[in-house]
């Protein structure tokens, strides 16, 4: 027989369902075969093809801790094939794949200082990553957070935001453009907090992952204050499809961003990221 | 199929090319070949060597396609049509899994294409070209389709060699054409009396075993220098490739790009027709039939799409490419520049389908001509 | 009042309603004969004029509106369906875009009903031929004129798995190319509708060899000036384009 399809999905069972608001909710699943989970061993920033049987597939993060038996998505309901995966809970079952495409660099970060900016709902491929230096606190030096939301319900996983806040040498550094009467944070876009990230431009790695205007005025910012290119790392969004390379909808210039990306050094992306239409 | 220098060429009677198609179905391959069909020449399968374009040529040029008489007794005269060999390993549409429920579970089984022998006579050296492209697409990436390569496996490809070029090629820019010179099982050249036959292959010199060939007369392969070299130094469009990539990079921004957007239909046919463009979506589709006791089943499939399509760079409420200049930009970046960073090759061969078969004639060899000038 | 037997998972409820149209949609249902054997094992036709005079009442799971909104009468009617119904979709170029009877839009209705009515008063009409779109909210579309009945089928199908259809945006030309067909722009010179058309019909007229008449309306984000210019090259005159 030839090699396994990289098309087939594999069934998960979800095991426990969390919801953040309405709209946003993370699947704990299980691999139902025995010896499926060493093929999904990941790097947090990596994602999977979700698949509802006979509907579709989305392409979602994961966002549990690679050491961790069970594989965590946190899913926004946006549209058809993720408005039936709203319906499911525990004992469903879902297909995956993957798992696909580049991870954070964990690895290059060690004994760095790291910067982390996210903006709107698009935190949740990188709240993984976040969760994996707080839990090996030892490699990493001082974590600062900054995160921007449009309206105060946008913000999910607030108490993992809280958790990080009290950790020793951890900055958070949260802000909304429509405050209500209960936000105690930062009013305002979050582009106006990057003057005060501190940061030693020889120690420190910046991560990113929200709307590329953000990290457009990010790198403008923290690499004016002598941050290097190669440094900067950032989350892409685009079509995903096939997740393999094949089917040439998540492009960006020479990148399929399904497998060269989603995460870039700033150097590779840099000449074509900003163009409009891309 | 090898790239070894093909054996020297042999001389097949033109009386004698059906037993051409003959040795190919008796080696179990299905015979295509060029077929007139709708106005035009289009691959379609060949039982008989009447069926091909007898005494036909084409006339093409930006949006038009015309066949006309040529006053001969050639065979082999139109150069292409719309159709390539794409079809034939990339499918238009393809059913790649079936999935069933199962319990609370689901079953995903892969549907193995059905893909049998076929042989494929009259393709062009361009053709040749971009069914390598493909191949490296394809096969030669981390994830080789299974599906592509049981196709591949199975073709036997006669090419023939390009004595004339349509007003819209443009293979001797892009080092493809007008001569095939690997890739083949079997390439000839149309003479008058008959056809020059060369193997490319031990497939190929297999079936030439099976042919009554004589060995070819100086004078005829004189000729055939002739033609290819008058082909070659004849052909009237053009494309500058020695500042590809960087100089589609560096005009991103060019005014051109509005320009050509209020011309482009936006409808794809280009990438359609193009023999390398290889964009597909996938999506499930419910199996329409009586559905099983367990519920209903579907299928996974994937069909040709096109950067063209609004859809095809929509995220959500977002839609990174939403004016048509910006999907015009995307392909002609990707066809000539970025592939060449993502596969290290051309995405264009030259072969001027995209020209031809476009509704408003949009030429992208002009609108290259066009982003070198300065902006206004 | 399901009317499964018991067991049976409950079937869905179907209601067709007619409102300004010919009916020639209800038809592409109609004929979806070896289908409906087996899908009444699955859904339940519960209002369907044009199949059975016997009709049950609402509400409804699934409802295919076809025509479009004409007098006051059916204004208020499509607000009833609306409430009636779980999920509403409008089949047919009528129910989507207004139908051909939309081109009144354009004209004084009240002159026209006098061109053709001796007692015009006794008629109680709407200015205008609206979408079924502009009086309630539609959750989702077919279009064409008529409808596709596989089309259809596959939205019945993806109902019975609570999902909404996925039917294709894009032009004409890619179902076209995809069947291997040859352009008739490009080889005959007709004028095919073809590139600015939303697909849908499998490429009907062009693999016949026929210039495409754009009964699925438009695609998205089509460039009719585009073909318009091209089609004024071929031949056609201003008096041939609208």
């Amino acid at each position: 027989m030839t090699v396994r399809s990289p098309l087939l999905p594999e069934p998960a069972e979800i095991v426990e369902k969390r919801s953040y608001g309405p709209s946003i909710h993370a699947y704990r699943l299980r691999l139902l075969a025995a010896d499926a989970r060493p093929r999904f061993d990941f790097v947090p920033g990596q994602f999977n093809m979700v698949y509802v049987p006979g509907v579709g597939e989305v392409a979602i993060s994961i966002s549990s801790d690679p050491e961790e038996e069970m594989l965590e998505h946190t899913i926004r309901i946006v549209g058809r094939t993720t408005r039936v995966i709203d319906g499911l809970g525990p004992g469903d079952v879902l297909g995956l794949r993957g798992p696909y495409g580049t991870g954070w660099p964990l690895q290059e970060a060690r004994w760095k200082d790291v910067v982390v900016v996210t903006g709107g709902l698009g935190c949740a491929p990188v709240t993984g990553a976040i969760d994996y230096m707080f839990r090996r606190r030892a490699n990493y030096g001082r974590l600062t957070i900054v995160h921007g939301v449009k309206k105060p319900s946008d913000l999910i996983h607030r108490e993992r935001f809280e958790y990080w806040r009290r950790q020793e040498d951890a900055r958070v550094l949260l802000t909304t453009d429509e405050p209500d009467r209960a936000w105690r944070d930062r009013s305002g876009v979050v582009t106006e907090l990057f003057d005060e990230i501190e940061f030693d431009p020889s120690r420190t790695v910046l991560l990113m992952c929200g709307p590329e205007i953000m990290m457009h005025y990010a790198i403008q910012n923290l690499r004016g204050r002598g941050l290097a290119s190669d440094r900067i790392f950032l989350s892409i969004e685009r079509n995903m499809k096939c997740a393999v390379g094949l089917c040439g909808h998540c492009q960006l210039g020479p990148e399929f961003v399904c497998k060269d990306g989603p995460i870039f050094r700033l150097t590779r992306v840099e000449r074509l990221l900003f163009t409009r239409g891309l | 199929m090898t790239g070894a220098k093909p054996a020297p060429a042999q001389f097949l009677a033109r009386a004698d090319l059906q037993r051409l198609l003959e040795a190919l179905r008796a080696r179990g391959y299905r015979v295509m070949g060029p077929v007139p069909r709708d106005g035009a020449v289009v691959f379609d399968e060949v039982r008989s060597v009447d069926e091909l374009p007898r005494g036909l040529r084409e006339a093409q040029e930006p949006g038009r396609y015309r066949l006309e008489p040529n006053g001969r007794d050639t065979v082999f005269d139109v150069v292409n049509g719309p159709g390539s060999l794409k079809p034939y390993v990339f499918a238009p549409r393809e059913k790649l899994l079936q999935v069933e429920p199962e319990g609370r579970s689901f079953r995903a089984q892969e549907l193995h294409p059905d893909a049998p022998k076929l042989a494929v006579i009259g393709v062009r050296a361009c053709d040749l070209a971009a069914l390598s492209v493909q191949d490296r697409i394809f096969l030669e990436g981390r994830y080789p389709d299974s599906y592509y390569a049981a196709r591949r496996r199975q073709l036997f490809l006669v090419a023939v060699n390009c004595t004339r070029s349509a007003s819209t090629c443009f293979c001797v820019s892009m080092a493809t054409g007008p001569e095939a010179t690997q890739g083949f099982d079997l390439a000839l050249t149309e003479q008058e009396w008959g056809f020059l036959v060369r193997a490319g292959s031990a497939l190929g010199r297999e079936v030439q075993q099976a042919l009554p060939l004589t060995p070819a007369p100086e004078a005829a392969l004189a000729r055939e220098r002739t033609s290819l070299e008058t082909c070659a130094a004849t052909m009237q469009r053009k494309l500058e490739t020695a500042d590809l990539p960087e100089v589609l990079y560096r005009n991103l921004e060019h005014p051109r790009w509005h320009d050509v957007g209020s011309r482009c239909l936006s409808c794809g046919n280009c990438t359609m027709v193009c023999p390398t463009c290889f964009c597909h979506d996938e999506k499930d589709e419910p199996l329409l039939g009586e559905p099983d006791e367990a519920g209903v089943r579907s299928v996974r499939v994937r069909e040709w799409d096109s950067c063209f399509n609004r859809e095809h760079a929509q995220v959500y409420g977002l839609n990174y490419r939403p004016k048509i200049e910006d999907r015009y930009r995307q392909w002609l970046v990707h066809k000539l520049a970025s592939w060449i960073d993502q596969f290290g090759t051309s995405g264009c061969v030259g072969c001027g389908r995209c020209i031809t078969w476009c509704p408003v004639g949009i030429d992208l060899t002009e609108e290259m001509r066009a982003l070198r000038e300065p902006g206004a | 009042m399901s009317g499964s037997a018991p067991g049976e998972p409950r079937r869905l409820r179907l209601a067709v309603h007619k409102f300004a149209s010919c009916d020639g949609c209800q038809l592409q249902i109609l004929n979806l004969e070896d289908e409906l054997l087996w899908l009444s094992r699955r859904i339940e036709i519960a209002y369907f004029l044009e199949w059975s005079s016997r009709s049950l009442e609402g509400p409804y799971d699934l409802a295919l509106v076809e025509g479009s909104i004409t007098t006051p009468r059916d204004a208020e009617r499509i607000r009833q369906v609306r409430e009636q119904t779980r999920t509403l979709i409008t089949i047919g170029a009528c129910a989507t875009a207004g139908g051909i009877q939309a081109l009144r839009n354009w004209a004084d209705v009240e002159e026209w009903k006098r061109q053709v009515y001796p007692e015009p008063r006794w008629l109680e009409v709407l200015p205008t031929s609206t979408p079924i779109s502009a009086h309630v909210r539609v959750d989702d579309e077919i279009h064409g004129c008529p409808v596709n009945k596989e089309q259809v089928l596959r939205v019945i199908v993806r109902a019975l798995l609570g999902t909404r259809p996925d039917l294709p945006s894009h032009s004409v030309c890619l179902e076209c190319k995809r069947q291997g067909h040859v352009c008739v722009v490009v080889a005959r010179g007709l004028p095919c509708m073809g590139p600015v058309t939303r697909a849908g019909c499998g490429a009907l007229c062009p693999g016949l060899a026929r210039d495409c008449y754009a009964c699925f309306g438009p695609c998205d984000d089509p460039n009719p000036e585009a073909l318009a210019a091209r089609f004024q090259d071929l031949g056609l005159g201003a008096a041939d384009r609208v």
